[in-house]
């Protein structure tokens, strides 16, 4: 592993701690404040045979290793026949009263690359299964972790190996009346919304994660989409350009004729992500807004 | 003024210089040197409120404490001229008192309330203020090192005789953009000081995780312009070393990399322990503290007594007990701040 402060202050949010006690300080490598070096030199480690994790302090300073991981990692295949077998994983996203500098979710840049895979898990469980997936990948992956979710979700964890294969999407809820497509944060204020809604209203609703960007589990979110003819999608980043726009143009191109009601999508307004509390708060999509689209779409 | 060679510069050390006396600079008067006193002062009892506000819940963010950075941060920030333009870092409220910031102003803006610079939109020293000459900078480290460099450009196109400073960390210098930026402004010769606050940590890391030249003004040699190390706890040194690159600068000379060693006294942020620095270290440098020795300086020179000084300090603790008091009662801005203005008309 290579990033900033992770051997013995065990990383800005701690999730390296004992990494160094455990690994020693040749395999947690403290770096200089060098994205691009630490991307770079991930890079040229995966190529001569190791499998590299990259810790951006916060995922917002990948920008500063862009070049590295899109136009280096993301064409090796591509000129070279030659797999970069990296990961580039860090906190991201908002609603933690950060500032625009360090809430931001930038998956989709990363999804438009062509040559990065790029996951989100939004449980514990999924987040260990997903790693090791990435690791084991022979491609580069940029790997999100939501900040917000670090200490707020708790679920038991699969002791050993334990692999959830990239490109699969996850039906977390089972429903009958609209689809509600998401992932990272936005799983947990779809599941939310689904249940005030069945709660409330009996509405049955599906919630899907799809887990990972590229690969994209199409099928499964095709699937849903017929069976309810109704689609939502959600996610924490800003709308344009967002991969929610991409979701929807799949299912508009290949199950037109099930749909019963225009896709809709629930994203943060297209601008940074501000600090005080009461902007951030309206900036960022949430169960309440997702409610009242989810229902304005079973209405229609 | 420094020579083009890193050689000339006096080596650093965190050990042997604790009982090195102060600079007296011949470039200064003890008008200014009050005022020098008098802004570092305003920057400690800053950092103590916003600790305390921090410590009661009140502040939000990050809260990066500038103690023992006042002697560099309002020695350099005071040796430029009225037109110059500062574009401080994280740790240089003193730049920004020096250049006329007010605490209210400071404080509406790093709490994010109503009426803030930024709208809300961010917070701490990111702010602009066109008028006051201050350009924030973002947090990605070396950014702003380029954009100081182009702002000098500009204004030199335009005939005018500015000088821009800058700030970076012994960490942030390690960007690749810090690096685009101080070659840019080598290669142009454009009136740009650079100045390397080498607080000896970069978050938790030592210099041996950040760099592995003996000092980081050496780069200068690399650059082609100026480099000087000096002792940043020393604020007429400080003053006097600005001075005389800002002037060099501005008969169009070219930048300098000033490294300014000095010691952060607490941690990356009020949510860091710090439990990585040497209790030993802290305590070295507790002793070369800059505004303790300043204000004892400023008694021995007979400028002020210690009574006058415990006066300024209580009217400085008062203004911002009183600007605390107002700026806690105030509203967060309206929530269409978030997202009306992406673009300006
Ligand atoms: C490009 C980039 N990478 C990482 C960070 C996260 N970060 C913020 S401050 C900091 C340490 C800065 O150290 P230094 O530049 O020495 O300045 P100091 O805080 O010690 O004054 C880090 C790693 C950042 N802001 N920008």
């Amino acid at each position: 592993m290579l990033g900033e402060d992770i051997g013995t202050y065990g990383g800005a949010f701690k999730l390296t701690k004992g990494f160094i006690e455990e690994f020693g300080s040749k395999r947690i490598v403290d770096a200089p404040i060098s994205e691009a070096a630490i991307v770079g030199a991930a890079i040229g480690a995966a190529l001569n045979g190791m499998r590299p994790v990259a810790e951006m302090q916060f995922m917002d300073f990948v920008t500063c290793g862009f070049n590295q991981i899109v136009n280096v990692a993301g064409t090796t295949a591509y000129r070279w026949n030659m797999g970069v077998p990296m990961v580039v994983r860090g906190p991201s996203g908002g609603g933690v009263g950060a500032n625009p500098f360090h809430s931001r979710n930038s998956e989709a840049w990363f999804a438009h690359a062509s040559g990065v895979k790029v996951v989100c898990p939004a449980f514990p469980a999924d987040a260990k299964g997903l790693m090791i997936a990435s690791i084991r990948d022979n491609n580069p992956v940029v790997f999100y972790e939501h900040k917000g979710l670090y200490r707020k979700i708790k679920e038991e964890v699969p002791e050993g190996e334990y692999i959830v294969s990239l490109g699969k999407a996850r039906i977390v809820r089972e429903g009958n009346d609209c689809s509600v497509i998401s992932y990272g944060s936005a799983v947990h204020f779809a599941l939310e919304a689904a249940q005030k809604l069945h709660d409330e209203k009996g509405y049955s609703i599906e919630v899907i994660d799809i887990r990972t960007l590229v690969p994209f589990d199409e099928e499964t979110v095709l699937q849903s989409a017929k069976k309810t003819g109704k689609v939502i999608i959600v996610h924490e980043a800003s709308l344009t350009g967002g991969f929610g726009g991409e979701i929807a143009a799949r299912i508009a191109d290949k199950a037109f004729e099930y749909l019963d009601a225009p896709i809709k999508r629930v994203a943060a307004y297209d601008s940074p992500t501000p600090f005080a509390p009461t902007l951030e708060k309206a900036v960022l999509p949430n169960a309440e807004n997702l409610q009242k689209v989810i229902e304005e779409t079973l209405n229609y | 003024m420094a020579k083009k060679s890193a050689t000339s510069t006096k080596k650093h050390s965190g050990k042997s210089d604790v009982q090195q006396s102060l600079t007296r600079s011949s470039l200064l008067n003890d008008k200014q040197r009050i005022d020098l006193l008098t802004n570092m002062i305003r920057a400690r009892e800053y950092d103590y409120a916003m600790q305390r506000l921090n410590r009661q819940g009140r502040a939000f963010g990050g809260v990066y404490s500038q103690i023992g950075n006042e002697a560099t941060a309002v020695g350099s920030a005071s040796a430029m001229g009225k037109e110059d333009v500062l574009f401080p870092m994280h740790r240089n409220v003193g730049g920004h008192y020096v250049f006329g910031q007010d605490t209210q102003t400071l404080l509406i803006n790093q709490l994010a309330r109503e009426g803030s610079m930024m709208r809300g939109t961010d917070g701490t020293g990111h702010y602009a203020d066109t008028e006051k000459r201050i350009y924030g900078n973002i947090s990605h480290l070396g950014a702003m090192i380029p954009v100081a460099a182009g702002f000098a450009m500009a204004a030199r196109m335009r005939g005018e005789n500015i000088v821009t400073m800058t700030y970076i960390g012994d960490g942030g210098i390690q960007t690749g953009e810090s690096h685009e930026g101080i070659n840019f402004a080598a290669v142009q010769k454009l009136p740009m000081i650079l100045i390397i606050e080498n607080n000896q940590y970069a978050y938790s890391s030592p210099s041996s995780v950040e760099y592995a030249c003996e000092k980081l003004s050496d780069r200068a040699l690399g650059y082609g312009c100026f480099g000087i190390t000096i002792d940043g706890t020393d604020v007429e040194l400080v003053y006097e070393t600005c001075k005389n690159a800002i002037e060099n600068a501005r008969a169009g000379n070219g930048p300098t990399l000033i490294e300014s060693v000095t010691m952060r006294m607490r941690g990356h942020a009020e949510h860091d322990d710090f439990f990585y620095v040497p209790k030993e270290k802290l305590e070295l440098w507790q002793k070369k503290d800059p505004v303790i020795r300043y204000e004892q300086f400023i008694i021995e020179q007979g400028i002020m007594t210690e009574k006058q000084i415990s006066d300024l300090r209580t009217s400085i603790i008062e203004e911002l007990r009183a600007a605390i008091d107002y700026v806690v009662e105030l509203p967060f801005p309206n929530a269409d701040e978030g997202y009306k203005s992406v673009f300006v008309d």
